[in-house]
């Protein structure tokens, strides 16, 4: 099968590149970003209805298009872009073959089919039932089957992942265990089988429902399940963003993890305990009890959050250690000053990083607290917190590598370079007064997915105060502003892609190689496949310290002040 | 050895894996360097935890009269 036999020598990074494994790449990422073009318009205009001085769409345009904004940027969007990530993560971080191309071509199509259903069911108009379609509200039947070929399709390249790796250790295209990214990529891979098992579970009857072959589905068991599959399917973006940043911090600063066997302890706490926060949106149902809601929202005892606060130490902590060796040792900061905010890459991973851990994360621990929960549960506060984690954390990382990959894979030079620069700031800033203006609005009880908050001309009419009404316009600039910056990146990347200057490559090699053979593993000097850790105790990263210990203080300021502002709402007396 | 692995073995990272293999790889190790294993505990944790769990108390609720 001659489709599977040949690399190439990337002269860019040393890595050695399968070409179909490269095609697979473009063709998800390109998926991926006309996913977000579509989703990015629905933004605009959702965000001029929420804004309530223009309240641009009428009641029904309105929710249809909150419907598939949220499946075209929280499924369509980041599931290409993830499993172009495993791809890479598996085939080219390894320097091996992937496993079955043609199958992995099957999955894609499978995913595309899948989205075009959906999509499709949605803009007929009789399937606005928002990202989780709750039963009973009924959909179109080929809402669900669109949303379970997609996922199939996604299942089925997560297992072409796990083939990858078989193959490569078969071969021995590495050595000892598999680099921290691959490490992060297979944490990624596991929890989205157990999400996309547990979407199998609950939308394969609810299809069923929907073309009469089944009389109903409880709808507090729909929740419980549909949750396994909706909230976890972030969990994974949290370990490919996380995966994310390990890379960009090898690419541009040759970093090495603080401790590389504390970072993989970390990723096996995401394995094991991340995917059940997904009680966190069923803290207010009956009939599930406080033990099983507790265990799951913190958790396991919060072993995931300390996960995540491994992560967002080490990472910093890894490009100070290696900004330090390269002089910058004056202050506490200036490996931080001298850092290269001029490139993308750089930038936006750096925004992400900041903006998930302080506004995501912290805000995360809040609503899954079960007395806090009460306080903004369905508030427009659950939407600022999964701006920030989703969009903030993930999104922003995948943009950010989008700018290592256009050369790297593409072989293109980025276009607008001016532009590329400030592409990250201004998503990252719009995003982020978005997030943090829909929090505050939810504090003061503003809900979500609704049209009309003041539910005007109703008997249970509700007049909030005008801090309300000014946090949503924020929100809504901020969301403006985001949206720019998305259109931003869309244009570099589709200008590059198509029009941007090819990358000329002297060095080029094209290897073909015996049926079923890798190529010999060589010394590329990429920091991406190199082991080992950077420094034996967080002195070595004095400015990461400072920058935790101001973390965790926000952190407990900001979660005492919950519980203050819980017994004002409801107080003891 | 396949013919394959022996053909990759020959590559200039030969000589330090051999040198790793001499080494006595600890638990801990084996169990993060096995994807197999990992995703059988990462698919039983939270079905254990969440999945069964949750249904069982569902199925537990009472029906009204």
């Amino acid at each position: 099968m001659a489709l599977n036999r040949m690399f190439r020598a990337c002269p860019m990074t040393g890595l050695k590149v399968h070409e179909p494994t490269e095609a697979l790449i473009k063709a998800n990422a390109v998926a991926a970003v006309v996913s977000l073009a579509v989703g990015g318009v629905l933004a605009l205009l959702i965000t001029l209805t929420r804004w309530p001085a223009v309240h641009l769409l009428p009641p029904d345009w309105f929710y249809l298009l909150l419907t598939a904004h949220g499946l075209n940027m929280l499924i369509y969007w980041i599931i290409f872009f993830e499993v172009a990530i495993l791809y890479f993560g598996s085939s080219l971080l390894l320097g091996c073959r992937l496993a079955t191309p043609r199958v992995a071509w099957f999955a894609f199509w499978l995913m595309v089919l899948g989205a075009l259903m959906n999509n499709y069911a949605v803009f007929r108009g009789d399937s606005s039932v928002m990202f989780t379609s709750y039963v009973p509200m009924p959909a179109h039947p080929t809402f669900y089957l669109g949303l379970i070929l997609f996922a199939v399709g996604a299942l089925i390249a997560c297992f072409v992942f796990f083939g990858t790796l078989v193959i490569a250790k078969e071969e021995r295209t590495y050595n000892g265990s598999v680099p921290l990214v691959t490490f992060g990529a297979l944490t990624a891979a596991i929890i989205a089988v157990f999400t996309i098992a547990s979407g199998a579970i609950i939308l394969i009857p609810t299809f069923m429902w929907s073309i009469g072959l089944v009389d109903s589905v409880d709808s507090l068991m729909y929740r419980t399940i549909y949750w396994a599959f909706g909230h976890s399917a972030q969990q994974i973006n949290v370990s490919a963003h996380v995966a994310v940043w390990y890379t960009v911090a090898a690419i541009i600063f040759g970093a090495k993890p603080m401790s590389e066997k504390v970072s993989r302890m970390a990723f096996l706490l995401y394995i094991l305990f991340i995917t059940i926060a997904s009680a966190h949106h069923l803290l207010t149902d009956p009939g599930l009890t406080s033990n099983w809601k507790i265990l799951n929202t913190s958790y396991a005892i919060y072993l995931a959050v300390l996960a995540s606060m491994v992560h967002g130490l080490t990472v910093p902590g890894a490009i100070e250690v290696a900004q330090r060796k390269k002089g910058y040792t004056r202050g506490l900061f200036e490996w931080l000053r001298k850092a290269p905010w001029g490139n993308p890459v750089f930038s936006g991973m750096f925004m992400s990083l900041v903006g998930f851990g302080f506004l995501g994360g912290i805000s995360g621990v809040i609503l899954g607290t079960e007395q806090l929960n009460i306080i903004m549960h369905n508030t427009i506060y659950v939407p600022g917190h999964f701006h920030a984690t989703v969009v903030i954390g993930t999104t922003l990382a995948f943009m950010a590598i989008t700018y290592f990959v256009l050369p790297a894979i593409f072989r293109r030079e980025v276009s607008f370079t001016k532009m590329a620069q400030w592409q990250p700031y201004i998503f990252g800033i719009g995003m982020t007064m978005l997030a943090l203006f829909m929090m505050g609005a939810g504090t003061l009880g503003v809900p979500r997915r609704h049209w009309d908050i003041s539910f005007s001309g109703n008997p249970m009419g509700y007049e909030f105060p005008g801090a309300a009404y000014l946090m949503m316009g924020l929100a809504s600039i901020g969301g403006v502003l985001a949206v720019v910056g998305g259109a931003m990146y869309v244009l570099i990347v589709v200008h590059s892609v198509f029009l941007g200057k090819r990358i000329e490559t002297p060095g080029f090699e094209r290897v073909r190689m015996r049926e079923g053979y890798a190529p010999a593993m060589q010394p590329s000097g990429v920091a991406l496949q190199a082991h080992g850790s950077a420094a034996h105790h967080a002195w070595a990263a004095p400015g990461t310290f400072t920058l935790a210990v101001v973390f965790l203080a926000s952190f407990i300021l900001y979660y005492f002040v919950n519980w203050k502002y819980l017994a004002t709402v409801w107080p003891l007396k | 050895m396949s013919e394959v692995a022996r053909n990759n073995a020959k590559g200039p990272a030969a000589g330090s894996h051999e040198d790793i293999e001499d080494e006595a790889i600890p638990a801990m190790q084996h169990l993060l360097d096995n994807p197999f294993i990992l995703l059988f505990l990462g698919v039983v944790v939270p079905t254990v935890l969440y999945v069964i769990w949750g249904v069982m108390e569902i199925v537990g609720i009472p029906i009204a009269k």
